[in-house]
């Protein structure tokens, strides 16, 4: 009897307690967001395929710009990998029967989809113009669209978020099966239990701080108004002291899949085990002390400014940590490019381009030149597009066989997976080289010597969302007629792959007892 | 909630850990939320530090300090059931029902304050009245002083509530679960103890 067998009603699914079908609910639902946010970012490549601003109004694009950056950051990449692979396979890996907090864990996924309904009223009722930012004084004062629904939304999704990271925390800590001391999780166990510390920490400071940007624009007292004798900046250093952090719950469960699928497609134990689960924590705890290069221009003190640019470049130490281990990883290893191994692979890539690019923009005298351009676009999209999106599609595919028992047709998934690394390239490169140039981001019109990198670009758009649909495509043909996987097709360590595929309500038939460390691959060729 | 252990537990002390550990691990969620408050005070102490003295007097300090008492005292009844139902004595239920007594109390004074703040015109918004020379930064003060009791009556409300329910379902209540609410019930007194000097001392020091 497997956890899909145990009740087929729509009741069974929205009532369940079972972690493993509440990480598909998540699937299901963000899945869905993320092809809204999608389609608002065709629009905006749609209208810079020409340099006049002739398919949307400005307005409009303000708009547009706004709803891809809410949906994608809080209804997609925040959620993603932790609420799906997370909630799937966190209890697995450390051989449990379920999350120490089963109706919390549901609960979670209820109150997620009521943040993501308010952000949808939202935008059908006409958007929000402010940037996915919120910065006052123009959301409190100016702005005439629907910002303090918007503001609701995104603190009530950020109420789920805290629910998940305490579940994970808790879980972490209490729930391991015996033997499974610290150093023998799997670094996707690591990942999570770092971006949960992340995700309780900083969320709530998000959450005090849209609601006083709601009660200013609502009753007009605040302390973030000059007009009010308040202060703007203080708005820019509460937001980015969550929304920096941010980027490291999109980016370290990125990191932990990679971890899992490398090994075990190169058949090696990763490199440097213990280094890579210390850089899990560096970097989340370094996350905290960097949110200040956001706001270079924006009249900080120059020492901060000095202070915060020196803890930026101190990111890229744990973070070349993890590449240059993941690529000892593959050294001499037997290697199978399958569609898994493919996605981590440009998830290494495309991180460590998007890594270096930062370097660039924590220089305290190139951002000047380069902020607020679309270098800085193309610079976060490679960190969270081409690390976080990659590797979640490397993730469901990876571990698409446990969750289902089916295996998908292996072609066409790298045919996707390439298509996707070569659409994204082809898309966000070009924007280096525009934002070098100067062109500003957020602008619906620019003169015409950017035409020809900005059609590159949006060719790259065309691309990138073919590979994105394409698994839509395989994936369902694989739940309907997909090949019996068996328990374990990749031959995997991990506890995950010890238990039948599906698995059942419970996830074992005994509790697993550990004896070794993770990824007990056989070895290097010699 | 059954009466046996969740099944993903292996014993009953497990679980109790578990939940304690959750609930402090949400503490700290809380008082990150409180975060942004206590850095709007601190820049109003930076740049407004006269507005925020002059506004500091004119709170009801009275008050403030009387229900400082009372919300300690409470926090100390709360301390006495946990270890009471630990024990197993009955007078944990009483010592239930003090605890939720003294947090009305805490609520109606702070009632009567919110309503002579009222009529002061102390409440920002339009018809907040200070003397002039310190009328902004006085109103970003009171801005932040009703944000921030505002805030931990509704913590206080919320934790009243679950005291209650405890009392009245005494008998579904065991000894992790009051600790656990014991363990909110202080939080929400730390809380008060830090905004008691921020808003009603300061102002009056020297």
């Amino acid at each position: 009897m497997t956890y899909l067998g145990e009740g087929y009603t729509l009741r069974s699914w929205l009532s369940t307690h079972d972690h493993k079908r509440i990480a598909l609910l998540f699937a299901i639902s963000i899945t869905a967001f993320f092809f809204i946010g999608g389609a608002a970012a065709a629009f905006m490549r749609l209208e810079l395929a020409t340099p006049a601003g002739d398919l949307v109004s400005d307005d409009t694009y303000n708009r547009l710009f706004t709803a891809h950056g809410v949906i994608m950051v809080w209804l997609f990449l925040i959620p993603s990998i932790p609420n799906v692979l997370g909630n799937f396979l966190v209890p697995m890996m450390i051989g449990a029967r379920d999350l120490a907090f089963p109706r919390l864990n549901l609960a979670s996924w209820y109150v997620y989809m009521a943040g993501g309904i308010l952000v949808l009223g939202a935008l059908i009722s006409g958007g929000v113009d402010t940037g996915w930012t919120f910065y006052t004084p123009f959301s409190t004062m100016f702005s005439d669209s629907h910002v303090v629904l918007t503001l609701a939304g995104v603190f009530v999704l950020g109420v789920s978020s805290i629910m998940s990271g305490l579940n994970f925390i808790v879980t972490v800590h209490t729930l391991r099966a015996p033997g499974m001391t610290w150093f023998r999780l799997p670094l996707f166990v690591w990942a999570i239990y770092a971006t949960s510390i992340i995700l309780v920490l900083a969320t709530p400071v998000l959450g005090m701080t849209l609601t006083l940007v709601a009660i200013e624009r609502v009753l007009g007292v605040g302390i973030f108004d000059p007009a009010l004798g308040g202060d703007p900046l203080l708005f820019q250093h509460l937001f980015w002291f969550y929304s920096h952090p941010a980027v490291y719950i999109m980016l370290l469960p990125a990191m932990g899949v990679a971890s899992e699928i490398i090994p075990c497609f190169a058949r090696k134990r990763i490199f440097s085990y213990r280094f890579m689960a210390y850089a899990i924590i560096a970097i989340a705890a370094l996350g905290f002390l960097v949110w200040g290069h956001h706001m270079f221009v924006s009249g900080q003190s120059a020492y901060a400014s000095i202070v915060f640019s020196l803890l930026s470049f101190l990111v890229a130490i744990p973070s070349a940590v993890k590449v240059f281990n993941w690529t000892a990883t593959l050294y001499k290893g037997r290697i199978t490019l399958s569609a898994p191994m493919l996605y981590a692979w440009g998830f290494v890539g495309l991180f460590t381009i998007g890594g270096i690019t930062g370097l660039y923009l924590a220089s305290l005298a190139l951002d000047v030149h380069l902020t607020d351009t679309y270098f800085v676009i193309a610079h976060f999209h490679y960190i969270m597009v081409g690390g976080s999106v990659m590797a979640y599609l490397g993730g469901i595919h990876f571990w698409w066989p446990k969750a289902t028992g089916r295996l998908y047709p292996e072609m066409w998934a790298r045919v996707s997976a390439v298509l996707v690394f070569v659409g994204f390239n082809l898309t966000f490169f070009p924007q280096y080289l525009l934002g070098y140039q100067g062109m500003p981001r957020r602008y619906h019109a620019y003169p015409a010597e950017f035409t020809l990198l900005n059609v590159f670009s949006s060719c790259g758009a065309a691309v990138l969302a073919i590979g994105y649909l394409l698994p839509l495509v395989y994936l369902t043909w694989s739940l309907l007629r997909g090949a019996a996987a068996g328990d374990n097709p990749w031959r995997a360590t991990g506890l995950e792959w010890q238990t039948p595929s599906p698995p059942p309500k419970h996830n074992f038939e005994d509790t697993p007892v550990v004896e070794a460390g993770p990824y007990e691959y056989e070895g290097a060729r010699t | 909630m059954s009466a046996g252990i969740a099944g993903q537990f292996r014993s009953r002390a497990a679980e109790a850990d578990a939940a304690r550990f959750g609930l402090w691990i949400f503490l700290a969620t809380e008082v990150l939320f409180f975060g942004p408050l206590f850095m709007g005070y601190v820049y109003g102490r930076m740049h407004l530090g006269d507005a925020f003295a002059a506004a500091s007097r004119h709170t009801d300090v009275t008050i403030g300090t009387l229900n400082t008492a009372v919300l300690l005292t409470s926090s100390f009844t709360m301390a006495m059931a946990a270890e009471a139902r630990r024990a197993g004595a009955r007078a944990a239920r009483g010592l239930l029902a003090a605890t939720a007594l003294l947090g009305c109390a805490f609520l109606a004074l702070k009632g009567f304050e919110y309503h002579a703040e009222w009529r002061e015109h102390l409440v920002p918004g339009a018809s907040f009245a200070f003397d002039a020379a310190h009328a902004r930064g006085a109103e970003i003060f009171y801005y932040l002083y009703f944000a921030m009791t505002g805030v931990h009556a509704v913590h206080l409300t919320v934790g009243i509530a679950i005291v209650i329910g405890f009392a009245v379902r005494f008998d579904r209540a065991n000894a992790g679960h009051v600790e656990i609410a014991g363990l909110y019930w202080h939080f929400v007194d730390a809380i008060w103890i830090f905004l008691y000097p921020m808003l009603y001392l300061v102002g009056r020091a020297g």
